[in-house]
């Protein structure tokens, strides 16, 4: 990585604020009733300070606070956090490429980093790793403003979690940020396809514990997948174009 | 829960949360996935995205919703017109929270 203020004045850097920013104000109303949820499910508020400044991880946050709210055993926290946030651990396996140069540290430090919105954004800008093309500059620009977005709104709302209009559910502007990222995900026949599997498989099989639900989705919407790839030369070519480019 | 166990918890979750995303940038040796894994892994970020979303539009209390009456689905229907109109997701952001509030506090939807 380059020296701070090099990186600061990059044109890509700058650019990953810019791309970032407009969404960013989704997940900041999205930030605001997590913060508001932290307290009003019991969290003290050095709890719920030390929560957004480590977890960080918004949907994983609101799915363990009615837990711990109730009593649940750690592991059965623990373990929905884990389920909720097993998209990353898909998301790392494509970062892979563009971050392994760095050392163990700053690749963990990136990861931490790079949540939903880093990962659509950077991975529709670029296809494969380049040393140099400033790509390390706008996944930081990206990142930055996200994270202040997300913890600036997040403590607004751990600190004035009374008079927050939480009625008004401006939680859902941070579902709706979502929904626009996975459709821009959306390729082909295939891709929505699964998408619409992922989507049903979620909702039939949501009382199962944990979260597992999130698991079975992407099981059954990458069995679908691979089922489309595997008929016909026009899922294979897809395939293997985008195997090749990471 | 006691402060203390919040604590544990919380340090737990930390750890979930650092382990996760970076957990294929952990070792150094040289990742060889099947090809069939490779070309799953073209569908599972999406599905991903969509299981966390979809519940959040037409679930409540852990049960699907058995009314029209429900603003998400409105304020959903608008957001995704406009993406699929215009690309943009600051303006699904907007165009749907514009459907959204005036429903939920005009009609209580």
């Amino acid at each position: 990585m380059n020296t701070l203020s090099a990186t600061w004045r990059h044109p890509d850097f700058r650019a990953g604020i810019k791309d970032m920013a407009a969404i960013s104000l989704g997940m900041s109303a999205w930030a605001l009733v997590t913060g508001v949820a932290m307290v009003q499910s019991g969290l003290s508020i050095p709890l719920a300070l030390l929560m957004t400044f480590s977890v960080f991880a918004g949907s994983a946050q609101l799915a363990a606070l009615p837990l711990m709210a109730v009593g649940a055993p750690i592991w059965v926290v623990w373990a929905t956090g884990f389920c909720v946030n097993l998209r990353f651990v898909i998301f790392s396996a494509q970062w892979r490429p563009f971050f392994m140069r760095f050392p163990l540290l700053q690749r963990v430090a990136l990861g931490y980093l790079s949540a939903d919105l880093s990962y659509v954004l950077f991975m529709k800008r670029y296809r494969e790793p380049h040393v140099g093309a400033g790509q390390i500059e706008y996944f930081l620009g990206g990142a930055c403003i996200n994270w202040f977005g997300w913890q600036t709104a997040s403590v607004a709302g751990i600190l004035l979690s009374n008079v927050v209009p939480v009625h008004w559910g401006l939680g859902f502007a941070g579902v709706l940020a979502l929904l626009g990222l996975t459709y821009s995900l959306l390729s082909d026949r295939a891709t929505a396809l699964a998408a619409a599997v992922a989507g049903g498989a979620a909702v039939a099989a949501f009382a199962l514990p944990l979260r597992l639900n999130i698991v079975v989705a992407i099981a059954a919407a990458v069995c679908v997948g691979l089922l489309i790839d595997g008929r016909g030369n026009l899922g294979r070519r897809d395939a293997a174009r985008d195997g090749s480019a990471g | 829960m006691s402060e203390f166990e919040s604590f544990v918890t919380l340090l737990g979750l930390t750890a979930i949360t650092v382990l996760t995303r970076s957990f294929f940038m952990l070792s150094e040796r040289e990742l060889r996935l099947p090809d069939w894994v490779n070309r799953g892994l073209r569908y599972a970020p999406l599905a991903a995205l969509m299981a966390v979303v979809v519940p959040e539009i037409v679930m409540s209390h852990g049960h699907l919703i058995t009314t029209f009456k429900d603003a998400r689905l409105y304020a959903a229907a608008v957001a995704s017109a406009y993406f699929f109109w215009r690309r943009g997701i600051l303006g699904t952001i907007v165009s749907g929270m514009a459907v959204l509030i005036p429903l939920k506090l005009g009609l209580g939807w």
